[in-house]
């Protein structure tokens, strides 16, 4: 059973058409990030299906539910602002307490000062239960303070402790780390990722940073110009891109793109190299080779070496043009810059002009140099 | 949806309640003596008076002179304001000098004191010094803004260091980086001070009620109660029109520099 | 350049003293005078001026004219501040809400503020006659009671506190907006999500804290302009009828200016003064109070 899903979502604000016939479903218990550069639409996306915002065309589903007219309340959905939003005028417990106050208590439990004669049971079942939730995120010494009195991490917590105290159906995420310290959140991602996992609840990520999706997510969904280029689970997306695109935004460094030509033999052929790959297409081409999907040989793909950068685990090589080569350090030793290489191609991808997949074979196997 | 309805009715409800005394007023000021006190309210005059009041407007009382003096006067106290205010403004909050925050003090101390309380005082020096009854006495008193020094130093205190730092280096003197640099770069907040500062002394009663007693250096809001008391009820129709002629320059003003008066005032929130 | 700090220092000086002396000379150093002055027994023009310690004071203690003007004073202050405050700022929260049309009504709630008192003041006056006047006629056929506003003594500051209110409604409002956009929309879309989308929820739970300092500050600002009413009541009223309508400031002129007995006056200004920086000193510690455990 699918967990959310969207189905045919337009949106367009004024003239600029931000979601274009998106379609993208979350298993339940799936975590799913959606990952695209600034204004490709994927906040808009995750504040449709929050209902925050309504789609011009198309469907919001949680669970079998039709929701597209329900209000934000009522589709049982937390949300984690990139601000997280918290209450500055409310201590933590109480940030923490008022989705529970607004669901469990009536209104007239809730009128200031004099409700709290009528609900002393259900207020103190609420207090259980926020403590409960805020124990395995630290905040349990926190619940006093005011969001003013806590660092950006803490503040973190406080918004995930939030979402959670509900049990929703699930968790929309809305680029959560990126006002925290690089140093931070590393573990902020950890602590996310097993947090979802523990409750097994359904999880959406909006993120422009790779890297964040690769590492967290079971799927990630590529987004770009309000449009979901590819939807898979990361290796795939690293290893099958379905097209230019999406290949360029994966991994880091970036895949290198090669301006080739197929003549009418179906051999690939990148800046006068004949390359033992075979194609259907014809005419002009790229040639997706990832930094480390190719190697220094007798003979290949000429190149001139501008630029080592020793990483200690890895060397990265950039080529006068802007490819980029990854080898081990012992596999680099030696190679000095200005020099001219051959590169043997040994994993690629191919693209028309337009970025579109092509088919690609192996003519036959070249063994790896060294 | 329907709340946005409800809403916009209290808000039209509300609006004309604000806009009524100005309708009411340009009302009156077209119609003749005989439909001014008519117990049958209508807007429109049937008999077309406007032409009359705004003449004897102009005539029982010298209405331009008292507008000339209106502009005078506010002309020459935002100058004064200015040419005093800006430069130390600029030395408040981007020089270092002895006794700077002595007298940055002083200035908060200053914002305190309403405009009222040295009244007695300068009205005490001003009659020693035989300048009441002159255009100074209106003036001079205030030539001084303290909210604008407070105001113009909070802007001035955004100023990159860097920028004054390189017109020194280009060799501008202290007060030539008042005038070329720092103006420049807060026109939107003088803009603001500008409007507030004409706003208020156009409007300012008080202080001239008490230092000028002659006719031809009243300022309007002066004028108008002196036709007031002089026509003591008779002409009404005149009168409004009067009141309109003197508060047409603020009410067009504000309504073509809307922004500029409200980013003013809101300003002075930003403390 | 020898030494540039000199430089600069002098640089400081120079460019601040001719405001520095003109707020000694205008400002500061008349607001020292009228309290020395309180403490003498002068009226304006003789030729000697004596010491007479707290004597002034003394006889504004039993002054019946000054406790009725204190009085009426703290009346249109208590009456027209808490009005201006509310309704400017329901204004704000309903022109912010409702979106279109912002602009014409933030001007006509405005424009008031940017009139000239003293003409409105007039206007009003027609509107509040007795017999044909429009605040009358709207309450006839509203079915309201109607009076002689400014003639009656028990309606008087009443109506001059009505004016007070429909000319700084604006200015409140206008300063209830500026509070009102800083605050972060997040927060509501939060509350939305949390279940609270209600206008009294939001309401209760992010604008009113939110708008807390905002509002000290509003409250403070139309106290202390509403302390320095004088223009409607110097033209409309002058105090009367029978001293309904006397209020601190007017009183201040009559004594100092009128009569002529400056000392008098230099009294009654600086207990003027004394009220005005207590509203001031309110709205500090309150506001100080508010940062550190709020």
């Amino acid at each position: 059973m699918p967990g959310v899903a969207l189905r045919g979502i337009q949106k367009s604000f004024g003239a600029t058409a931000v979601l274009r016939d998106v379609t993208l479903v979350a298993e339940e218990g799936e975590f799913l990030a959606i990952l695209g550069p600034s204004g490709c639409g994927k906040s808009t996306l995750l504040r449709i299906l929050a209902g925050l915002e309504t789609a011009d065309a198309g469907e919001v589903l949680i669970g079998d539910r039709r929701v597209d007219s329900l209000p934000p309340k009522a589709r049982d959905l937390a949300m984690v602002f990139q601000s997280y939003a918290l209450y500055p005028y409310m201590t933590v417990g109480q940030n923490v307490a008022l989705p529970l106050e607004m669901r469990r208590l009536s209104a007239w439990q809730r009128v200031p000062v004099l409700g709290r004669m009528i609900s002393g049971a259900a207020r103190r079942a609420i207090a259980a239960d926020v403590a409960a939730v805020a124990a395995p995120l630290g905040l349990t010494p926190l619940l006093a303070r005011k969001p003013a009195q806590l660092s950006g991490g803490q503040r973190q917590r406080v918004a995930l402790a939030r979402a959670m105290v509900r049990n929703p159906a699930a968790f929309l995420m809305d680029e959560p780390l990126s006002n925290l310290d690089a140093r931070l959140r590393g573990e902020a991602r950890a602590e996310i990722v097993a947090l979802t996992r523990r409750l097994g609840v359904t999880a959406l990520y909006v993120t422009h940073d790779q890297g964040e999706a690769m590492a967290m997510a079971d799927r990630v969904a590529v987004m770009q110009g309000g449009r979901v280029l590819q939807h898979a689970a990361p290796q795939e997306l690293y290893d099958e891109p379905a097209s230019l695109d999406v290949a360029r935004f994966v991994g880091s460094p970036p895949m290198n793109a090669l301006a080739g030509h197929i003549g009418e033999d179906g051999a690939v052929v990148v800046s006068g190299a004949r390359l033992p790959w075979q194609s259907t297409a014809r005419g002009a081409v790229m040639l997706g080779v990832r930094p480390e999907g190719w190697v220094p040989a007798a003979d290949g793909i000429p190149v001139v070496l501008e630029r080592i950068e020793h990483l200690g685990a890895e060397t990265l090589c950039h080529m006068a043009g802007g490819a980029v080569l990854r080898l081990s350090p012992e596999a680099s030793r030696g190679l000095a810059v200005g020099q001219g290489l051959c590169l043997a191609v040994n994993r690629a991808v191919l693209f028309g002009p337009d970025g579109a997949r092509l088919p690609l074979a192996a003519a036959r196997r070249e063994p790896a140099f060294g | 949806m329907v709340k946005r309805v409800l809403t916009h009715l209290a808000l039209l409800t509300g609006a004309a309640v604000m806009l009524a005394p100005f309708i009411l007023m340009l009302s009156i000021s077209l119609k003749p003596p005989g439909e001014v006190f008519s117990p049958h309210f209508a807007l429109l005059p049937t008999q077309w008076y406007a032409v009359e009041n705004y003449t004897a407007a102009f005539t029982k009382v010298p209405l331009l002179r008292f507008l000339l003096n209106g502009l005078f006067v506010t002309l020459c106290i935002f100058a004064a304001q200015a040419l005093t205010a800006l430069p130390m403004a600029y030395a408040l909050a981007k020089l270092r000098w002895r006794g700077r925050e002595a007298a940055f003090a002083m200035v908060v101390l200053a914002l305190l004191i309403p405009p009222q309380v040295p009244a007695i005082p300068l009205y005490i020096a001003l009659w020693q010094l035989g300048l009441l009854n002159t255009y100074a006495a209106i003036i001079l008193p205030s030539t001084i803004s303290v909210f604008g020094i407070f105001l113009m130093r909070q802007f001035f205190r955004t100023v990159p260091d860097d920028l004054i730092a390189a017109a020194r280096m280009d060799g501008l003197s202290e007060w030539a980086i008042v005038w070329r640099i720092m103006l420049p770069t807060a026109a939107p907040a003088i803009a603001a001070f500008a409007c507030l500062s004409f706003i208020w002394n156009w409007n300012e009663f008080f202080w001239p009620l008490i230092a000028v007693q002659e006719e031809h250096l009243m300022t309007p809001p002066l004028g108008i109660a002196f036709f007031s008391n002089a026509e003591a009820g008779t002409s009404f129709g005149p009168l409004m029109a009067a009141a309109t002629v003197v508060t047409a320059p603020l009410a067009l003003a504000f309504l073509l520099a809307q922004r500029a008066f409200i980013e003013g005032v809101t300003m002075t929130g930003v403390k | 350049m020898a030494n540039p700090h000199r430089a600069e220092a002098i640089a400081g000086t120079l460019l601040a003293l001719p405001a520095f002396i003109l707020m000694w000379l205008m400002l500061l150093g008349p607001a020292v005078a009228v309290g020395l002055l309180s403490l003498t027994d002068w009226n304006f023009g003789e030729p000697r001026i004596g010491f007479a310690g707290l004597e002034n004071y003394q006889e504004l203690w039993g002054d019946r004219v000054f406790w009725i003007s204190l009085r009426n004073t703290v009346i249109y202050v208590g009456v027209s501040v808490p009005a201006t405050v509310l309704l400017g700022l329901l204004a704000a929260i309903a022109i912010e809400g409702v979106g279109r049309g912002r602009g014409f009504y933030r001007a006509a709630y405005f424009l008031p503020v940017a009139s000239t008192l003293l003409a409105m003041a007039l206007v009003w006056e027609f509107m509040f006659h007795p017999s044909v006047g429009f605040v009358n006629q709207v309450f006839r056929g509203l079915g309201l009671p109607t009076a002689d506003w400014l003639q009656n003594p028990d309606t008087a500051l009443f109506a001059l506190a009505a004016i007070g209110v429909w000319q700084n409604l604006g200015l409140a409002m206008v300063l209830f907006m500026a509070g009102l956009k800083a605050i972060p929309p997040d927060l509501y879309e939060a509350l939305a999500m949390d279940g609270a989308d209600g206008a009294w929820e939001r309401f209760r739970r992010v604008t009113w804290p939110m708008l807390g300092p905002a509002l000290v500050f509003v409250v403070a600002i139309t106290a202390i302009r509403s302390f320095q009413v004088f223009d409607t009541v110097q033209v409309l009223t002058e105090g009367g009828p029978s001293k309904s309508t006397e209020v601190l400031l007017f009183t201040m002129v009559q004594q100092g200016f009128t009569f002529l007995r400056s000392a008098y006056g230099a009294a009654i200004t600086i207990v003027f003064l004394v009220l005005t920086l207590a509203i001031t000193l309110a709205q500090t510690t309150i506001l100080d109070r508010r940062a550190h455990y709020g």
